[in-house]
């Protein structure tokens, strides 16, 4: 690629694409906090095998629930 | 970023997972990240998204942040990526922005339908051939600060204009311009 093409190539992408001035026009903090409640409230995917099992246990020994409500 | 760098204490806090350092982080650099991601994507509204989406990968990687550096440059990297990520997922098409209507002499016709095509080239980049170009020839940022966000060397930024460059002429070939 010659010099004068690579030149072109950079005057034409100035032309067509003009340098972004956009500003952000709103505090986003109500959807950051939003997205971090969100987030927050979610049941990690470790309590949900624990849980399976949980229930998988008590389907297999239905004599240990007493002993599971008693420890609650 | 323009942002003046933050006290350590801040930055430590930040670090250590304190939310109250996390929100003071945010409303300092929203606006920074927000313009750093409008460069890459070309639009106001997708920037804001991924404004949200930068800030909620820099919260989940907090431990990771080292307090004594710069978390403008940490914030930038983590937003290239996130914009990266956009670009690699949406149609390069659908970014083109539309023409305002000009005056309708010929000449200015011409140069317009030129504008046109020249887009739709560059909207047919790899999306990270097309963030080093757009940074570099558009934004004309520095390329130590493009190496920064994409996380690569100074040497590879050239390489990518390098391979944008010549990708975007023979586009451009087919297009019916002539670089």
């Amino acid at each position: 690629m010659t010099e004068q093409e690579e030149a072109r190539i950079r005057e034409l992408l100035k032309q067509s694409l003009r340098p972004a001035q956009a500003e952000l026009s709103r505090d986003l903090s109500p959807q950051m906090l939003a997205r971090l409640q969100a987030r927050a409230v979610t049941v990690p995917w470790f309590d949900w095998v624990l849980l399976g099992a949980l229930a998988i246990c008590l389907c297999l020994v239905p004599s240990a629930i007493p002993v599971l409500l008693y420890n609650l | 970023m323009e942002v003046l760098e933050q006290p350590a204490e801040l930055l430590r806090d930040f670090a250590r997972g304190d939310l109250g350092a996390f929100e003071t982080l945010f409303r300092e650099y929203q606006g920074e990240v927000f313009r750093w991601i409008v460069r890459i994507v070309r639009d106001p509204g997708i920037a804001e998204d991924l404004t949200i989406e930068t800030f909620w990968r820099i919260h989940k990687a907090h431990a990771r942040f080292d307090p004594d550096r710069s978390f403008g440059a940490w914030a930038r990297r983590i937003a290239t990526n996130a914009a990266l990520d956009y670009l690699k997922t949406h149609r390069p098409e659908a970014e083109l922005a539309e023409e305002p209507p000009g005056p309708a002499s010929p000449d200015a016709a011409v140069q317009r339908d030129i504008r046109e095509r020249t887009r739709k080239a560059f909207a047919r980049l790899p999306p990270k051939l097309r963030v080093a170009a757009v940074l570099a020839l558009v934004e004309e940022r520095p390329y130590k600060e493009i190496a920064e966000a994409l996380g690569i060397s100074i040497a590879a930024v050239k390489l990518r204009l390098f391979r944008a460059l010549r990708i975007l002429r023979k586009e451009l070939r087919k297009q019916g311009v002539e670089p």
